[in-house]
C-alpha cells in the first residue's frame, strides 16, 4: 500500500511539467491560427460591425497581449477554471462534465471486449505456435487490425441496422422513452453494441497479437520445460504457466492503447452521432472553440495519465519483482 | 536482391508484396488511366457498379466515377502516409539523437516534450492542427507526422544511449571530431535500423489517420481520398451502401498489405524485434 502510494505521489509530481508543455503547446499552436471565437461567432450569428467585435473581444480578454492570456489561463487551470466555451456560451469544466462520462462508458465497454476477447484468443493461438488455427487467427487478427473504425462502423450499421434490423443506427438511448431503470441499460446496451464493436475490433486484434506472441516467447523459456518434465497436463501449462506470464505485456499494452482509443472514440462518435466527448472534440473544431479545445486535449491528456497510473498499480500486483521504482511516466 | 526473394518465399510477404505492387501501380497510373479531375462529373448520379462498361464501379451522387476516384484515392493515401511517415522518422532521429547524445538537462526537457506528445491522444493533435491550419495535403502531412514522430524519437534515444559508450565513439572523440558530427555521423546511423522496422507501422497509421481527417470533412477539398469518398457515401449510406464499402475495401487492403510485407521482413531477418 505504500509503494502505491509513492507510485501516485510521483507520478502526481513528475505530470506537472508534461502537462504544462501540453498546455503552452497547444495554446500557442491555436493562437497561430488565422480568426478567432469573435469571428467564427459573428458569421455564425449573421456578422456584426466592427464595433460589436471589438467590445465582444473585450468581453472574453482576447483584446490582451499573448503572454498575460496564457498566464491568466494559467492561473485559472490552478483553480481547476477551464475558462468559457464561446460557441456553447458555458463553462467548459461543465462541458466536459457532462459528456465524459458517456464517452467513458463506450472506452471501457470497448476495452472490456477488446482485452477479454482478445487476451483470451491470444491465448487460444498462443497455446500451440505455429499451428494452423495459430495462423488463422493471427492472419484473421492482422487483417482486423487493417480495418479502419469509423468504416467497420458504417459496415456494421448497414447490416445490422439497415438490413438485419436487429440494432438502432445511431444515438446513446431512444429520445423521450420514458425508459428507466433495467429497460434504460438495455435500451443504452442496444445502441452502444455497435459503436462499442466498432471501437473495440481493432484493439482486440491488437490484443490478440501481443498475447499471442509473448506466448510464443515464453514457451521457449526454462520454467516451461520444468513445468513439462514434471509431467503436468498441456492445458495446465498453457494457462497457468505460460497464458499467466504473458498477462504482463499485455497489461502494458492496455496503458500505451489508451490515447489511441480516446482518439479513435472522436470519429466512431461522428459515426454513431453519440453526443460524447469526442463528438465535444469535433463541435470545438467546427466552432473555432479554443478554450473548449485546449480544455479537451488537457482533459483528454490527464486521462491518458490516469489510465497507465492505474495500468501501472496493477502490473505491481501482477508482478511482485517490480517495485514502484520502475517505469517513467 | 537475396532479401527481396527471402520475403517472396515466406507466403504473408509474398501476398503483401503483391497487393502493395497493386496499389503502388494504381496510384503511378492514375494520371494515364484516368487523366483530367477525378472530382468532374462523368455521368448519371448514382449509377451502380457493373451497369455502364464505361464507368465499371458506377458513380456517386454527384456522378463521378467511382473507379477513377478509386485509383487516384490510392495516390493520395500513398504520399501522404510515406511522406508523413518520411517527415516523423526525421524529426524524431533528430530529437531523439540531440537527447540521447547531449544528455543532462538537454535530454530532460527534450523527453517531458516527448512525453506531452505521447500523452495527448493523437488524433485529436492532428484535428485540432489541420483545424487550425486549414485543410491542404501539406497541412495534414504535417498534422500527422505531429502526431507520431514521439514514438521514433523515444526508439533512438533508446538506441543513442547505448551506442554511445562504444569505443568507436571514444574514438572519434579522441581524434577531435565535433560532437555534432558524432552524433549524426557515428551514432545516428548506427541507431537506425531498429527505427525503420517501425516504418511500415507509421505508414499504416498515417494512412488510417489521414483516411479519418478526411472522413471528417477535414482533408484537402480538392483532392480525391478514400476517407472522402467513405463520408461523401455515407449520405446515401441506405440506398447505394457500394459508395462507402468500395474505398474502405481499398483503406483494408493497403494497410493490410504493409502489415504483411512488415511481419515478413521481421521474419526474414531473422525472429524477434517485431512485435
Amino acid at each position: 500500500m505504500r509503494r502505491a502510494l509513492t507510485l501516485v505521489r510521483r507520478r502526481a509530481i513528475s505530470a506537472i511539467p508534461v502537462l504544462l508543455i501540453v498546455v503552452v503547446a497547444t495554446f500557442l499552436m491555436l493562437e497561430a491560427a488565422p480568426g478567432d471565437a469573435v469571428d467564427a461567432y459573428l458569421l455564425s450569428s449573421g456578422g456584426g460591425d466592427a464595433a460589436l467585435a471589438a467590445s465582444l473581444r473585450a468581453q472574453y480578454g482576447l483584446d490582451q497581449s499573448l503572454l498575460s492570456r496564457l498566464l491568466l489561463y494559467i492561473t485559472a487551470l490552478g483553480r481547476l477554471d477551464l475558462g468559457w466555451s464561446v460557441a456553447f456560451e458555458r463553462p467548459v469544466l461543465a462541458l466536459i462534465a457532462e459528456r465524459l462520462p458517456t464517452t467513458l462508458l463506450l472506452m471501457g465497454s470497448a476495452t472490456a471486449l477488446s482485452f477479454g476477447l482478445g487476451s483470451l484468443l491470444g491465448v487460444v493461438a498462443g497455446g500451440r505456435p505455429g499451428s494452423f488455427r495459430d495462423r488463422v487467427l493471427s492472419i484473421g487478427a492482422l487483417t482486423l487490425y487493417a480495418i479502419p473504425g469509423f468504416w467497420l462502423g458504417l459496415v456494421l450499421v448497414l447490416v445490422f441496422s439497415v438490413s438485419l434490423r436487429w440494432l438502432p443506427i445511431a444515438g446513446i438511448e431512444t429520445i423521450a422513452s420514458g425508459k428507466h431503470g433495467l429497460a434504460r441499460a438495455v435500451d443504452i446496451a442496444r445502441h452502444l453494441a455497435l459503436p462499442v464493436a466498432a471501437l473495440g475490433f481493432i484493439y482486440l486484434a491488437l490484443f490478440l497479437r501481443v498475447m499471442r506472441s509473448a506466448m510464443a516467447e515464453i514457451w521457449r523459456q526454462d520454467f516451461v520445460l520444468a513445468a513439462r518434465a514434471k509431467g503436468l497436463t498441456r492445458r495446465r501449462i498453457v494457462w497457468r504457466h505460460v497464458a499467466r506470464a504473458a498477462l504482463l505485456p499485455v497489461v502494458t499494452v492496455l496503458g500505451l492503447q489508451s490515447a489511441g482509443m480516446l482518439g479513435g472514440s472522436v470519429v466512431i462518435e461522428s459515426v454513431f452521432a453519440i453526443p460524447g466527448f469526442g463528438r465535444l472534440a469535433q463541435e470545438a473544431v467546427a466552432g473555432r472553440d479554443a478554450p473548449l479545445l485546449i480544455g479537451i486535449i488537457l482533459t483528454s491528456a490527464v486521462l491518458v495519465i490516469l489510465v497507465n497510473l492505474v495500468v501501472d498499480l496493477l502490473y505491481a500486483v501482477l508482478d511482485p519483482r517490480i517495485g514502484a521504482s520502475e517505469g517513467a511516466a | 536482391m537475396s532479401f527481396l526473394r527471402r520475403l517472396m518465399s515466406i507466403p504473408t510477404g509474398a501476398v503483401g508484396l503483391v497487393l502493395l505492387a497493386a496499389i503502388a501501380a494504381a496510384a503511378l497510373l492514375a494520371p494515364w488511366l484516368f487523366p483530367g479531375d477525378p472530382l468532374r462529373i462523368a455521368g448519371p448520379a448514382l449509377l451502380p457498379p457493373f451497369s455502364d462498361p464505361a464507368l465499371p464501379l458506377g458513380t456517386d451522387r454527384l456522378g463521378r466515377d467511382v473507379l477513377a476516384g478509386l485509383f487516384h484515392g490510392a495516390r493520395t493515401s500513398l504520399i501522404v502516409g510515406l511522406a508523413a511517415a518520411a517527415a516523423s522518422i526525421l524529426v524524431g532521429s533528430v530529437v531523439g539523437t540531440i537527447a540521447g547524445f547531449a544528455g543532462k538537462l538537454v535530454d530532460e526537457a527534450l523527453m517531458r516534450v516527448v512525453d506531452a506528445f505521447q500523452i495527448v491522444p493523437g488524433f485529436l493533435l492532428a484535428l485540432a492542427f489541420v483545424s487550425v491550419a486549414g485543410g491542404s495535403l501539406t497541412t495534414v502531412i504535417i498534422a500527422i507526422a505531429l502526431s507520431s514522430w514521439a514514438q521514433p524519437a523515444r526508439l533512438v534515444r533508446a538506441e543513442v544511449l547505448s551506442i554511445r559508450e562504444r569505443d568507436y565513439v571514444a574514438a572519434a572523440r579522441v581524434i577531435g571530431m565535433h560532437p555534432l558530427e558524432i552524433a549524426f555521423k557515428e551514432i545516428l546511423p548506427n541507431a537506425l535500423p531498429p527505427v525503420l522496422a517501425l516504418a511500415a507501422v507509421i505508414v499504416a497509421a498515417a494512412i488510417l489517420t489521414e483516411a479519418a481527417l478526411s472522413f471528417l470533412g477535414l482533408g484537402d477539398p480538392n483532392v480525391v481520398t478514400w476517407g472522402s469518398m467513405i463520408s461523401e457515401g455515407r449520405n446515401v449510406l441506405r440506398a447505394a451502401p457500394f459508395l462507402s464499402v468500395i474505398p474502405g475495401i481499398g483503406l483494408v487492403v493497403a494497410v493490410l498489405a504493409v502489415y504483411l510485407v512488415s511481419e515478413a521482413a521481421g521474419e526474414a531477418l531473422g525472429r524477434g524485434g517485431q512485435r
